[in-house]
């Protein structure tokens, strides 16, 4: 059993890797070690990191009210794929609704803030002004404000727009980010400045050289963005659970919440389902971004 | 050309505007307005207030259950931070290796970071179940005494959280060291190779110092995050048993909003931030002096 047995075959590209097509024949036994105890450990933490994942979608297909089941029995004998119906169409939580918020909110978000920052960084990273510095410091450091000093008076001052229990509330504080800022900031310094010069000589304005240039050079790094955004409003939990409160406004993470504490861990199967529900579109989302999104995270690290 | 420079400043304004009008209307407002409030004794229900000065903050040092939490904060930061670092780092160090369907696998080790925290943290509540969780599943193979109700057993609920944010956080974390570990020259290594210097004597005076900056960046966001914990702590634990687990976001949240206490609870979320910036402080001096001892 060589290790490449246990690799997965998907076409992915090895390119700093040009011994690998050679198999493992021709190489030194210390090397041939290093090689088989990494892929033990790779498969190792791998399933360590899929086992709560494979368990959640599992234990959503048993029967409902079923007892909590011993790894012998964790494959149910009949999947019950009816508890995902059952969940988004509970007659107490309005699931279905929960969906139809976190679907809104979240793209309101993601083409929101894309628009208002890439702004920002595009004023940040192509203009010479006095107080340049002074804001992109200011964006930094809000960055490390996170909600627990600013929750109370962003509440009041919802409440005094009259915006709590509004889509209002859910949309308008995300619609700016200073990690987003500094991200699409960083991937515009990468486009070269000749570019806007030759685009002025032919006499196009700062408008155009943003929505010509810039933005369609920047695919990539809005990608990442809209990644890592739509993640962030998809997963908030305290913005919704502090700014709503009728169960018609909630969205779907805090209604999972709610979903929790209703049953209580009596009934698991439906809870693992309605999680499963929360998480697919993330999943989906990270599968489609993924080439993007390990790039941007490792962007957000260059100073 | 003065004249393009009052052009130009007057663009990059109105390109900031939106931005710069949010950061004023969810950020610097509210820290001021929090700060404001922290002076009053003030219950957000009977909108009565009264001017105290800095009591709230004098009376936050005072009270057990709000120190109870700074420990338990400090407690979690002190543990998760290096734990996860040192596993960031040794997972950054398995996959920058060139093998087939390395890509796979650096996948698979970031989902556990995309997921929503509440689904987290139920799925977290039923791998710590006493019977047939995961768990205590394993412990059962092994022959350890299993049925641990982890989560309400006063031993080991803390550790529960900080096990969970461990691997909940090893994907950014592995990421942000891949992308350290892939910038390093690979010339560095070939050089010390030739002055007999491989394995360990190269990841320590090579890899580690090259990575410094990351290093810098992870201990201070991981702290910023670990000092912050709520999600968690509100689905899983409520703070108990015996207190254990009230971290300080989730004390705030819980005077804030269950006991109305918004004056004290501005004055403690700005002890937090005097707290969480006097560790990144520190942090920064420690790396620092690190780095010089590496003679780098």
């Amino acid at each position: 059993m060589g290790p490449n047995v246990n690799a997965p075959s998907s076409g992915m590209k090895t390119s700093r890797n040009p011994s690998s097509s050679l198999g493992t024949k021709g190489m030194v036994p210390k090397a041939v070690f290093k090689k088989v105890c990494s892929y033990a450990a790779l498969l190792l933490i791998s399933a360590f990191m899929m086992a709560p994942f494979v368990w959640m979608v599992l234990v959503s297909l048993h029967k409902p009210q079923s007892p909590i089941p011993t790894l012998s029995h964790l494959v149910p004998p009949r999947p019950h794929l009816s508890n995902y119906p059952k969940v988004l169409l509970n007659p107490n939580l309005p699931v279905s609704r929960f969906f139809f918020n976190s679907v809104f909110v979240s793209a309101a978000v993601v083409f929101g803030q894309l628009f208002v920052s890439s702004l920002a960084a595009y004023a940040l990273s192509r203009h010479r002004f006095k107080g340049r510095s002074t804001v992109f410091f200011l964006f930094i450091v809000t960055m490390m404000f996170g909600s627990t000093v600013t929750q109370i008076p962003v509440y009041l001052m919802l409440q005094n727009l009259h915006w709590l229990n509004t889509y209002f509330a859910l949309i308008v504080p995300g619609l700016s980010s200073a990690f987003t800022i500094f991200l699409l900031r960083q991937a515009f310094l990468s486009i070269p400045f000749e570019l806007d010069e030759a685009a002025k000589l032919d006499g196009a304005g700062e408008m155009k050289i943003f929505w010509q240039v810039v933005i369609p050079l920047s695919r990539a790094a809005l990608a990442t963005a809209a990644t890592f955004t739509f993640i962030g409003s998809w997963t908030d939990f305290f913005g919704p659970l502090l700014y709503t409160n009728s169960t018609r406004m909630r969205t779907l993470e805090v209604g999972l919440s709610i979903y929790h504490s209703a049953y209580g861990g009596n009934n698991w199967p439906l809870e693992m389902a309605a999680s499963v529900i929360v998480m697919m579109p993330l999943l989906l989302v990270f599968l489609f971004g993924q080439k993007f999104f390990t790039k941007g995270i490792s962007l957000g690290a260059i100073k | 050309m003065a004249q393009t420079q009052i052009k130009q400043a007057r663009a990059a304004w109105g390109f900031l505007s939106l931005s710069l009008l949010h950061l004023a209307a969810f950020a610097i407002y509210p820290i001021l307005f929090s700060f404001f409030i922290s002076l009053y004794h003030w219950n957000i229900l009977d909108d009565h207030r009264r001017f105290v000065g800095f009591a709230n903050y004098l009376f936050s040092l005072k009270e057990p259950t709000f120190l109870n939490a700074l420990w338990n904060s400090c407690l979690f930061t002190a543990l998760s931070v290096p734990l996860g670092l040192a596993a960031g780092l040794l997972a950054a160090i398995l996959v920058a290796q060139p093998l087939r369907g390395i890509t796979v696998f650096r996948a698979i080790f970031y989902i556990p970071a995309i997921s929503s925290g509440v689904a987290t943290s139920i799925m977290w509540i039923y791998i710590y179940l006493p019977t047939n969780g995961l768990i205590n599943t394993v412990l059962g193979w092994l022959h350890i005494n299993n049925a641990t109700d982890f989560l309400h057993d006063a031993r080991f609920a803390m550790l529960s959280l900080v096990f969970m944010s461990i691997v909940t956080g090893l994907g950014p974390r592995m990421v942000l060291y891949l992308s350290g570990i892939m910038a390093i020259p690979p010339s560095l290594y070939e050089a010390a190779s030739i002055d007999g210097a491989t394995g360990w004597t190269s990841f320590k005076k090579i890899t580690l110092p090259m990575l410094t900056p990351t290093t810098l960046f992870v201990v201070v966001t991981s702290t910023i995050g670990a000092m912050q914990l709520f999600t968690p702590v509100y689905m899983m634990t409520q703070g108990g048993p015996e207190g254990k687990t009230d971290v300080i976001g989730y004390h705030i949240y819980t005077d804030a909003w269950q006991n109305f206490a918004t004056g004290l609870a501005s004055a403690k979320s700005f002890i937090l931030l005097a707290a969480i910036l006097l560790i990144s402080l520190v942090q920064f001096k420690m790396v620092k002096s690190g780095l010089e001892g590496y003679g780098a």
